[in-house]
């Protein structure tokens, strides 16, 4: 039980210095901080969040910004913003995609269905940097994830947009942001109070279109965030059960020989 | 145990075990002798052959589903994380399972140079389990690469260009590599037909490596020779089985939680961003499990003596069994070892450290220093000490300082009233 008690003192320790050096390797700016409703173990997305979220995506961030890896059908699928199927094939018909060929040979527009991918605002990488004065703005599918400090991060950067510190010199289409890697950024604000208008009543300020969107960019990154916590919650129950009960089997077999386990 | 004995009870048993003796295969496994008292750092066999099993499983699902493409990889695997039944959790799995697999590994090989398992007449196990430990590392370093994000490719470029320092021939090696003038889509497929080759021949040495290992028997904590079958040793099952069963669970509970709740704490966020030939991100690092080899690599200024100081470090360990001349193996009765064992965790824990940080300033010289320790670790401390250490007495067997409590008080009773207690 001795060297037991030794190994796990040794995972512990391991466990401590994986996280600690993960949380330590930021850059210099601390980053601002905020109690989101899906972290911890039972972390769950706000569905109300969610759904604002997709509104200040769609009608702010869209018009740059690709989620391609994500289908009009996530839209409405369970752990999501949840929204009706209704509701999902309304926003998909908004966009055209281009199908085909069809009988005659013919490629045809048609209105996106929920099988479809999300339409991208450019048509490719190049059209994408040649419209936003060189700087590609990233696909957000798996944004959270592709940045270290993940939705602190993009709240942060959101939040960030500040006069630049006297004697710093910006060029044209270079804005100063406090969290930003270089604390240069090629997008300009993108939200400003009451630039979206919420149906729900909620006020637009920047900070709560800025945790909305935040909340949504994690769904889009972790789209099984929801049940992964609930199962992962199961499973170490399970676990825990099951390695009581053996620890007892074996106290009990290791009891026919002196030998103590 | 007497194979040579066994018997199967049925008719049909005893048909079949003519032909194939597989019976006495399995007879063999459950009466295997095994000293009474390892203690938990020797469940870790069972457990690295649990995650070899679940690393391969998993790795047929991914591979159903995987594309190994430069242009469709990166989608295939957020495919796999979104529409694929379960495809998170099986992605998750195997990417944390690789790290688990590696902190078992660090434990085990760190076990037996505590106990000095690799000393005669285990030489050949563990040259066998340093085959299995440079597999593994080529296994998951090509492994990373497959998703074919940022990370993926930065590191599939710096640890390919590797072999350009080989002098006159290596420029034609690493296109050879490569198969192009660059990291791109024959180095991708390549590099997936190889992770899928490399599990099944570690497979095979782990069976090698048990069946060296069934030859001896167990080397155990008081490192002396044991009789076999004696009243020093239980039978494999059910002693050794649940054991080792309990011991998995601690360990399972401990992956479930990275995969269930901190899946990508392990890896990188460059990661998530799709490969791209003319973006370098900031710092190249490798996965954690190899920073100590990557931090010996950069500490040295010329890029070829580098290279061969990273394969140089594996090959010392590869030798260590004619490296350490102390006829004791193990650490407990060897005072002056011991501290210098420690000495030598604390080297690899902060050469893994330096690994990960830009080779500059302190965080270069302090690689430095630790790089030279850790061959004079094993170049002149093993074999020096070895000559020159005053061991302390060693008891006649371990049952006598398993019942007797410290080993010293077990020397000094007499050895026939124990025959009697038993």
């Amino acid at each position: 039980m001795k060297n037991f008690l030794k190994l796990l003192a040794f995972f512990t320790l391991f466990s401590t210095l994986t996280f600690s050096k993960v949380s330590a390797a930021g850059e210099s700016q601390e980053l601002l901080k905020v109690d989101w409703s899906f972290k911890s173990f039972f972390g769950k997305f706000d569905r109300a969040s969610l759904q604002r979220g997709y509104q200040v995506y769609s009608e702010v961030c869209a018009s740059c910004h690709s989620l391609k890896h994500l289908s009009y059908r996530n839209l409405a699928e369970k752990g999501g913003p949840e929204f009706t199927e209704l509701e999902a094939k309304a926003i998909a018909s908004n966009f055209e995609v281009t199908d085909g060929p069809n009988s005659d040979g013919e490629m045809f527009e048609r209105p996106a269905k929920l099988s479809d991918k999300f339409v991208m605002p450019y048509a490719n990488v190049q059209e994408a940097i040649a419209a936003n004065g060189g700087a590609y703005p990233p696909d957000m599918s798996v944004l959270v994830k592709a940045r270290g400090g993940g939705a602190n991060y993009i709240y942060s950067v959101l939040m960030g947009y500040e006069d630049p510190p006297a004697g710093m010199e910006l060029d044209d289409g270079v804005y100063y942001n406090k969290y930003m890697y270089g604390n240069k950024i090629k997008m300009a604000s993108p939200l400003d109070d009451d630039i979206v208008e919420y149906s729900d009543g909620t006020k637009a300020t920047i900070d709560q279109m800025a945790k909305d969107v935040t909340t949504f960019l994690q769904w889009t990154a972790e789209p099984h965030l929801e049940t992964r916590h609930k199962m992962g919650f199961r499973v170490i129950i399970y676990l825990t059960v099951l390695t009581i009960l053996v620890y007892f089997s074996m106290k009990k077999i290791w009891s026919r020989i002196e030998t103590k386990v | 145990m007497s194979d040579h004995e066994y018997t199967p009870k049925s008719k049909v048993g005893k048909w079949f075990n003519d032909r194939l003796p597989l019976l006495t295969l399995a007879n063999h496994l459950t009466d295997y002798p095994t000293p009474k008292n390892l203690n938990y750092w020797w469940t870790f066999g069972g457990i690295l052959t649990f995650c070899l099993i679940t690393q391969i499983i998993t790795g047929i699902i991914l591979g159903m589903h995987y594309v190994a493409h430069a242009d469709l990889a990166f989608q295939s695997v957020e495919h796999i994380m979104r529409d694929v039944n379960y495809g998170w959790l099986i992605r998750y799995v195997h990417a944390n399972g690789a790290s688990m697999f590696f902190l078992a590994v660090y434990i085990h090989i760190f076990r037996s140079l505590y106990y000095g398992s690799y000393k005669s007449p285990r030489e050949v196990i563990w040259i066998i389990g340093m085959l299995i430990y440079f597999l593994m590392m080529a296994t998951a370093f090509m492994g990373y690469v497959l998703p074919w994000g940022q990370m993926s490719f930065w590191g599939a470029t710096v640890i390919t260009n590797l072999f350009s320092a080989i002098p006159l021939v290596g420029d034609s090696i690493t296109t050879w590599l490569w198969g192009g003038y660059s990291v791109d889509n024959p180095t991708l497929t390549r590099f997936f037909s190889l992770h899928y080759l490399f599990p099944f021949l570690i497979l095979g040495l782990v069976i090698l490596h048990i069946w060296a290992l069934h030859v001896p028997g167990n080397n155990n904590p008081i490192g002396i020779d044991i009789k076999k079958p004696s009243k020093d040793t239980v039978p494999f099952h059910p002693y050794i089985v649940i054991k080792d069963l309990f011991a998995l669970l601690i360990f399972l509970i401990i992956f479930a939680f990275f995969v269930f709740f901190s899946p990508n704490i392990l890896g990188h966020a460059d990661n998530y961003i799709e490969a791209n030939p003319l973006v370098t991100p900031a710092h190249i690092v490798p996965e954690w499990y190899l920073l100590p080899f990557y931090a010996i690599l950069r500490s040295v200024p010329d890029k070829l003596l580098g290279v061969i100081a990273m394969f140089a470090a594996i090959f010392v360990l590869v030798i260590l069994p004619w490296l350490d001349t102390s006829k004791v193996r193990s650490t407990v009765f060897r005072p002056i070892y011991k501290q210098f064992y420690w000495f030598l965790v604390a080297d690899v824990l902060i050469l893994g450290y330096v690994g990960a940080m830009p080779a500059e300033g302190l965080y270069l010289l302090i690689a430095r220093v630790a790089t030279a320790y850790y061959f004079a670790h094993f170049l002149i401390i093993l074999p020096f000490l070895g000559m020159k250490e005053k061991t302390t007495p060693l008891p006649l067997s371990i049952t006598e300082p398993v019942l007797g409590g410290s080993a010293d008080m077990a020397m000094a009773r007499n050895n026939t009233d124990f025959k009697e207690k038993l």
